[in-house]
């Protein structure tokens, strides 16, 4: 007998979006999720607010609008850290086998995976910003750029959730891709989301000042609170965001591919 | 007919363990493989070969005669797998796992929708069908994790352990399963730890061990290879020993092992020489505590072809 003709799969776009409406699934129906990522940024943004926010000098600008910038951007960057825990349950569990052994372009379970994730820290950034709103943070240029600022912490979301992906392939294992998480930690604290870099000594403010969630904050707050042009500030971010995207997709895929 | 499955001298290192020494196996279509052997031994290897989650260092693979080294694209479309964990979604109903599936098959959504319930009705899981997987039993989940394997109407089924950690009437509810399946007409690679499972569900057994074949053939034939089947009496004490032999000698060659008050016979004409036994054994009123007709099981075999073996470190 010959070879049977079996139908072809789906195209990359289908079943990306047919594993990203599980990711999505699993979010609206485990409550956990959803509570768990907000309250990392709510309670940070109401202790930052409220305990630390009247000793902080910042020189000026009133630390509401100085700080809500730099938390939305580690908010994104928190949100992204499940990706990690999701990832590595989904490789030791053998779920990754069984999407493997499908016939689907194999890079439709990474890109559904990061879809779902940053549909998900979308609706966790938006909520943290009406929040921020209600604690009196306001934008000074404008809405157009106040949009513009919110489309840059998802996109930092975004190349965020690659890095935890690769992550949570890397490791394989759910307790070891927690860990890998606070990776996160030294890079929201060592920046300039909740004080200004000056005040650190000087061999941290080297780092401080360059790493990229400092320079993704900077943009954030540049778009909102001073008058523009920005293009410095926001060339810098992307260029970080779009190294980060590169090296994170080029480990998350090499591995999957090797896992 | 092209073999469903054809591997010659497949090899497969991970570091220095070697998984697959060279696998030699043949499978004809329209039939149940069991691949029976030790932790270890290379069963989920193979298995994960074939699924073409794993890329063999050496030999040649081909899965209905389609290339699983060079082109694995297509050997994905004639195959569905079930693991040795069940994987599948716990935050969605059964229903919407089978559809996920199906449509990664490439199904649009009405044929993914038809898919699904043909496959829930066939596992007895069309009641439970809306309820989210969270709700199931672990044996649901199993024949869910089985249905997933299906949805995409495989040539080809690969089962990695499918009743390990299963209760005994689960275990035997996807034996029912498999059975039905097979019935229907796929093709099933099945591993195994259980040797009823695969005397139960399986045409051919491939017994593996350090990632060789070190036997093959059906059932019947490797249980024949450890000898026929045997009628074993058991007498009440040492005073029945000698009446007993001198009655049996009548019907067959006997061996008695007076210690254990033991007494076996050939019996190459299986019930027929249980019953001449029995006879016999009467007209000379041996006082005996128990007589059986005793098959050997592909326990002994098992044993008997990797005995040999003791410690090894798991695939």
């Amino acid at each position: 007998m010959a070879v049977t003709q079996a139908p072809a799969g789906p195209g990359l776009a289908t079943a990306s979006w047919v594993v990203a409406q599980r990711g999505l699934r699993r979010t609206l129906r485990t409550p956990q999720i959803i509570v768990m990522g907000l309250v990392q940024s709510v309670a940070f943004l109401l202790i930052f607010r409220y305990v630390f926010g009247g000793a902080i000098d910042t020189r000026g600008a009133g630390y509401v609008d100085y700080m809500i910038p730099g938390l939305l951007t580690v908010s994104g960057l928190f949100a992204g850290m499940s990706a990690a825990v999701a990832v590595a349950d989904d490789a030791a569990s053998g779920y990754l086998d069984r999407l493997r052994s499908l016939p689907m372009p194999r890079t439709a379970v990474i890109a559904g995976q990061v879809l779902a994730d940053t549909v998900r820290l979308t609706l966790i950034l938006a909520v943290s910003a009406a929040l921020a709103f209600a604690v009196g943070f306001r934008v000074h240029e404008g809405w157009a750029a106040a949009l513009a600022a919110f489309g840059l912490c998802v996109l930092f979301g975004f190349a965020f959730v690659w890095t935890f992906v690769a992550l949570g392939l890397l490791t394989a294992n759910p307790q070891a891709a927690q860990g890998a998480g606070f990776l996160a930690l030294p890079l929201s604290f060592v920046s300039s989301a909740y004080v200004p870099v000056e005040t650190m000594p000087g061999w941290l403010r080297g780092f401080a000042e360059n790493q990229p969630v400092t320079v993704m904050m900077d943009a954030v707050r540049a778009l909102t609170q001073d008058p523009g042009p920005h293009t410095g500030e926001i060339t810098r971010a992307l260029a970080w965001t779009a190294g980060i995207i590169i090296v994170s997709a080029a480990v998350a895929v090499a591995r999957f591919r090797r896992i | 007919m092209t073999p469903v499955l054809q591997s010659e001298g497949l090899v497969k290192r991970f570091g220095d363990v070697t998984a697959l020494a060279g696998l030699d196996l043949v499978a004809e279509p329209g039939r149940v493989v069991a691949l029976l052997g030790p932790n270890g031994a290379g069963k989920t290897t193979f298995v994960r070969s074939v699924a073409t989650l794993v890329r063999p260092d050496g030999g040649t693979l081909r899965v209905a005669g389609i290339d699983a080294v060079r082109d694995p694209a297509r050997v994905r479309r004639i195959i569905g797998l079930a693991g040795q964990h069940a994987t599948v979604e716990a935050a969605m109903t059964g229903r919407e796992n089978l559809e996920m599936i199906a449509r990664l098959f490439g199904q649009g959504r009405r044929a993914a929708r038809a898919s699904a319930r043909n496959v829930l009705e066939r596992l007895a899981l069309d009641e439970a069908a809306d309820r989210l997987v969270r709700t199931y039993s672990g044996g649901m989940r199993r024949r869910l994790d089985l249905g997933a394997s299906l949805v995409g109407a495989p040539r080809l089924l690969l089962l990695d352990e499918p009743t390990t950690g299963l209760d005994p009437r689960s275990r035997i509810g996807l034996w029912d399963a498999i059975g039905d399946l097979v019935a229907g007409g796929t093709d099933v690679l099945l591993t195994t730890q259980y040797l009823d499972e695969a005397d139960r569900l399986a045409d051919q057994v491939v017994i593996i061990d350090r990632g060789r074949v070190v036997a093959e053939g059906t059932p019947r034939e490797l249980k024949s290879r450890v000898g026929g089947d045997l009628v074993e009496v058991r007498v009440r004490d040492h005073a029945a020993v000698a009446p007993a032999a001198r009655a049996l000698e009548g019907v067959g060659p006997v061996q008695t092992d007076a210690s254990s008050l033991l007494l076996t016979m050939p019996a190459g004409n299986g019930p027929d020489d249980l019953v001449k036994a029995v006879h016999a054994l009467a007209g000379h009123h041996a006082a005996i505590a128990d007589i059986a007709l005793r098959r050997p099981t592909l326990d002994e075999v098992f044993l008997s072809l990797t005995a040999a073996t003791p410690e090894r470190s798991p695939t």
